[in-house]
C-alpha cells in the first residue's frame, strides 16, 4: 500500500476542511462572476445568446444614462456616507457625554432603524412633500422657502441624505460601544497634560476607534454602491407615477437625479432584457467597489501607521 | 498549491453544467399550436380531460370572481377540463416561469408592454397557425388591437379585455361649457374654469397639463395629435413626427400660463390617484384625461358627482381624429412549454372570442370587451359615460403604443424628456427630440431589433 507523504496528506486535510467555503466561493461567487464576464460579450434576452464581440463595451460608453448613475453613485458615496458615518459618531459622542437619560437618547436615535425601509421613505418622502408635508410648513414658520426636496433635481440627493443619516441608529451603537471601550484612564491623564477636548478627541479617541471606523467607511460605502431600495421608492412616490397601462415608471425621478447604478443595470437586465449590456454595468459595479475598498484599507493603513 | 488546479477545475465543470442548464431550460411541454394536423372531431368534448394553470395579473376579490364567474361558463361547454388560477401575475414572472421550464398552460398580462419582447424570444407561442387552423374569424376586432397582439407577424396574445382613454368633466365647474373637442379649445377652457388664491396659488385647475400627473403619461397624450412611435424598422419615429412637437408646444404653453413652480406645487398637494380623495372627486380639477375604469370607481367613492365624459380634445389641424383616444389593454396567451396546450388554446380562444365571457367580465371589472359582438351586446351593462370608452375603442383612429421590444425603455425616454420640457430644463425642443431618437435607435441596436 502506498503511504500518502505527509505534506500531501496535511494538503489534502486542509482542502477538505475548506472545502464547504470552496464550495461557497465557487458558487456564490467565482461561477456567476466569470458568468458576467462571459455574457458581457453577448447579446442576450434570457433566451437566446449571440456573441457581439465589443458592443455592451461600446455602447456604455455612450449610455449617458450609465454615466448619470454613475455620477449620482458617486456623490452618494462621497457625500452620504461620510455623513452618516460622522453623524452616527456626532449622535454616540453625544450620548456618552449625557448625564440622564442615557437610555432614553439612545432609544430614541436607535428607533428609526427599527423601522422598514419602504415605510420609512415613503414616510419622509410625505414628510418632505412641497406642499402639505410638516417639514416644509416649520420651515416656512422660520421664514425659510423649503425646497422641493424629492421633486427638484438639486435637493433629491440631499433629502436621501437626510432619510440616510434619519436611520443611522445600528452605526451610532456600534459607535457608542467603541467609544464607552475608550479606557477612562486615557483621558484623564490627557487632560493632566493639558489636552483640550480636540485634541483628546483626535489622539485617544480616533486612534482607538480606528477599526471601528474603518468597518463603518467600508460597509458604508459598499452599502451605498448598491443603493437601491430607498432611491427606487423615493422617485416612485414623489413622481407619482402608477402602473396603469401605458404608464411607464421612470426610475431616477426627478430629472435622473436619483437614478444610481444598480437601479440602472436592474432596469436593463429585467426591465429591458438586454442581460449583456446588464453584465458590464454589474462589472462596472463590481470594479468600483473594488477600488473603493482598497483606497479606503490604504488610506486606513496610512492613519493605523501615523497614529502609532 | 496542489488544490489550486483542483479547484479550478471543479468551478469549470460547475460553470459549464449551470450554463447548459440555464440555457436548456424551458424546452419541455406539449407540442406547439398548430403544429398537429387538424382533428376530425372539433366538438368541446374531444378534447381530452386535463387540468391547467391559468395566471392572471388580477388580485381583488372582485376581480378574481369576474375570472372564476367566466370560467364557469368555460366548464360548461369543456366539463372535463379544470382551470386552476394563480392571481396577482407580474410579466417578469411569466417569463422567468417560461425559462425555468415551468410555464403555465395560460398567462394573461395586465400590459401589453412585453408582448414584442415575448413574440421575439418566443415566450408565447405564435397563435397564428391555430388560429388559422380552427377557422377562427377576427374581423370583430378593431385594428388597433393587431398593433398589440402581434409583432414581427407573429400573433403571440390575444386581447382580454381593454383600457380606453378619454375626458371627464365635472359638470358643476363647467360653467355651462360643452367639453372642448379641439386643444385650442381645451386651452381656453382649461384656463377659463382655473381658480387662484389670493396669493395666486391654483385652487381648482381647469386642466393639468403636467405630463407627469397622474394619467397623463406621454403615449395617453399622444393620441390627442395622432403622434407616431416608430416607423415600420422600429427606429423612433418621435423626432421627425410633427405631431409630438404640436403636442409638446401645447403644453408647454399651458404649464407656463399656470407657471410650472405653481402647478407642481398643487400638483403635489392632491390627493392619491386610487384613493376617495382623487382631485377629480373633490372639485379641484374641472377636466381630466382617465381610463373608462373610473366610471364605475367614481359611482362607488363619488356617487353623488354629477360628471360626464368625452373623448378628448384633439390638434386644430386634425379634426378628423375627434372620437378617437388612446386604448391598451389585458392580454392572454398560450406560453412556450404549456403542457396541455390543446385545453389551453380552448381556454383562450374562449376567453378572448366568446361573447358572453367578456360581458361577463367586462360587468365585472368594468373594462372595454374588445370585440365587436361583446361591444354591442344588450347583455353589456353600459351608461351614457361608459358608452364613450366603448366608441373610442371602436374609433377606427384610436391608437396604442405598437409592440416594441423596448416598449418600456422608448416610453421613459420621451417621458423623461417630456418632464424636462415642461419644466424649462430642456430648452430645444427639436435637439430633445432628436435626442430622444438616438437613445431608443442605439438601444434598438444593443438589444437586436
Amino acid at each position: 500500500m502506498a503511504v500518502i507523504p505527509l505534506r500531501r496528506r496535511e494538503g489534502l486535510k486542509a482542502l477538505l476542511w475548506l472545502s464547504p467555503w470552496l464550495a461557497g466561493f465557487g458558487v456564490f461567487f467565482a461561477y456567476p462572476l466569470l458568468a458576467t464576464v462571459y455574457f458581457s460579450f453577448f447579446k442576450y434576452d434570457l433566451f437566446s445568446l449571440s456573441f457581439t464581440g465589443l458592443d455592451n463595451y461600446a455602447y456604455f460608453l455612450k449610455d449617458d444614462r450609465a454615466w448619470i448613475s454613475i455620477r449620482n453613485t458617486a456623490w452618494l458615496v462621497v457625500v452620504m456616507v461620510p455623513a452618516q458615518v460622522l453623524f452616527a459618531l456626532g449622535v454616540a459622542q453625544l450620548v456618552t457625554r449625557l448625564k440622564a437619560g442615557v437610555g432614553f437618547f439612545r432609544t430614541v436615535f436607535y428607533l428609526p432603524s427599527l423601522i422598514p425601509v419602504t415605510a420609512g421613505t415613503v414616510a419622509f418622502v410625505f414628510l418632505m412633500n412641497p406642499a402639505t408635508g410638516p417639514v416644509n410648513r416649520i420651515l416656512g414658520l422660520a421664514g425659510v422657502q423649503g425646497p422641493d426636496w424629492f421633486g427638484d433635481k438639486d435637493w433629491s440627493k440631499p433629502g436621501l441624505t437626510l432619510l440616510a443619516m434619519w436611520g443611522v441608529g445600528n452605526l451610532m451603537v456600534i459607535f457608542l460601544a467603541a467609544l464607552l471601550d475608550v479606557p477612562r484612564h486615557l483621558y484623564e491623564a490627557a487632560a493632566i497634560d493639558g489636552a483640550g477636548a480636540w485634541r483628546q478627541f483626535r489622539s485617544i479617541t480616533l486612534p482607538t476607534i480606528r477599526p471601528v471606523l474603518m468597518f463603518s467607511a467600508v460597509t458604508g460605502v459598499i452599502y451605498t454602491l448598491q443603493y437601491f431600495t430607498q432611491a427606487m421608492i423615493a422617485a416612485r412616490v414623489a413622481s407619482g407615477t402608477t402602473d396603469a397601462p401605458g404608464t411607464a415608471f421612470t426610475p431616477g425621478y426627478p430629472e435622473m437625479s436619483t437614478l444610481t447604478l444598480p437601479q440602472w443595470l436592474f432596469q436593463t437586465g429585467f426591465r429591458d432584457y438586454t442581460m449583456g449590456y446588464a453584465c458590464v454595468l454589474a462589472l462596472v459595479l463590481f470594479a468600483a467597489s473594488l477600488v473603493f475598498t482598497l483606497i479606503l484599507l490604504r488610506q486606513f493603513r496610512g492613519f493605523e501607521e501615523v497614529a502609532s | 498549491m496542489r488544490f489550486v488546479p483542483l479547484a479550478a477545475a471543479g468551478l469549470a465543470v460547475l460553470s459549464l453544467a449551470a450554463f447548459t442548464t440555464g440555457c436548456t431550460a424551458g424546452k419541455e411541454g406539449g407540442p406547439a399550436l398548430g403544429s398537429q394536423p387538424k382533428a376530425s372531431n372539433t366538438a368541446p368534448s374531444a378534447i381530452p380531460a386535463a387540468t391547467i394553470e391559468l395566471w392572471h395579473g388580477f388580485s381583488a376579490d372582485s376581480e378574481v370572481k369576474a375570472f372564476t364567474d367566466a370560467i364557469a361558463g368555460f366548464n360548461k361547454l369543456y366539463p372535463q377540463i379544470t382551470v386552476k388560477m394563480v392571481k396577482g401575475v407580474q410579466d417578469e414572472q411569466i417569463t422567468q416561469a417560461v425559462r425555468g421550464g415551468h410555464a403555465p398552460d395560460v398567462a394573461s398580462s395586465f400590459t401589453t408592454d412585453s408582448v414584442a419582447a415575448w413574440c421575439k424570444q418566443g415566450v408565447f407561442q405564435d397563435l397564428n397557425p391555430i388560429i388559422k387552423q380552427d377557422g377562427v374569424d377576427l374581423s370583430g376586432l378593431p385594428p388597433v388591437v393587431d398593433t398589440y397582439t402581434q409583432f414581427d407577424g407573429k400573433r403571440c396574445v390575444m386581447p382580454l379585455l381593454t383600457d380606453a382613454y378619454g375626458l371627464y368633466y365635472n359638470k358643476a365647474l363647467m360653467k355651462g361649457n360643452q367639453p372642448p373637442r379641439t386643444l385650442s379649445e381645451l386651452t381656453k377652457l382649461a384656463k377659463e374654469l382655473t381658480v387662484r388664491n389670493a396669493d395666486g396659488t391654483i385652487k381648482v385647475a381647469g386642466f393639468i397639463p403636467s405630463g407627469q400627473y397622474y394619467e397623463n403619461g406621454a403615449s395617453h397624450l399622444g393620441a390627442m395629435v395622432g403622434a407616431k412611435w416608430t416607423n415600420p424598422d422600429g427606429t423612433s419615429a418621435i423626432g421627425s413626427d410633427p405631431a409630438w412637437k404640436t403636442l409638446l408646444n401645447w403644453q408647454k404653453e399651458l404649464v407656463d400660463w399656470y407657471g410650472y413652480a405653481n402647478l407642481d406645487k398643487f400638483r403635489k398637494s392632491l390627493g392619491d390617484e386610487f384613493s376617495g380623495k382623487h382631485p377629480f372627486y373633490e372639485g379641484k380639477v374641472a377636466m381630466g384625461i382617465d381610463g373608462e375604469w373610473r366610471v364605475a370607481m367614481l359611482a362607488n367613492e363619488a356617487p353623488k358627482l354629477d360628471y360626464g365624459t368625452a373623448p378628448v380634445p384633439v390638434d386644430d389641424a386634425r379634426p378628423d381624429l375627434y372620437g378617437s383616444g388612446f386604448t391598451a389593454g389585458t392580454v392572454i396567451g398560450v406560453p412556450k412549454g404549456a403542457k396541455n396546450p390543446e385545453a389551453a388554446w380552448a381556454l383562450v380562444k374562449y376567453l378572448a372570442t366568446d361573447t358572453g365571457a367578456l360581458v361577463t367580465l367586462s360587468n365585472a371589472i368594468r373594462n372595454v370587451p374588445t370585440t365587436k359582438a361583446a361591444l354591442e351586446s344588450p347583455d353589456l351593462k353600459k351608461d351614457e359615460n361608459f358608452q364613450t370608452f366603448l366608441d373610442i375603442f371602436a374609433n377606427p383612429r384610436t391608437t396604442t403604443v405598437p409592440a416594441h421590444v423596448n416598449s418600456v425603455f422608448n416610453q421613459e425616454a420621451l417621458q423623461t424628456f417630456m418632464t424636462s420640457w415642461e419644466k424649462g430644463s430642456a430648452k430645444d425642443l427639436d435637439a430633445g427630440l432628436k435626442d430622444v431618437d438616438k437613445r431608443i435607435d442605439d438601444k434598438l441596436k444593443l438589444s437586436g431589433g
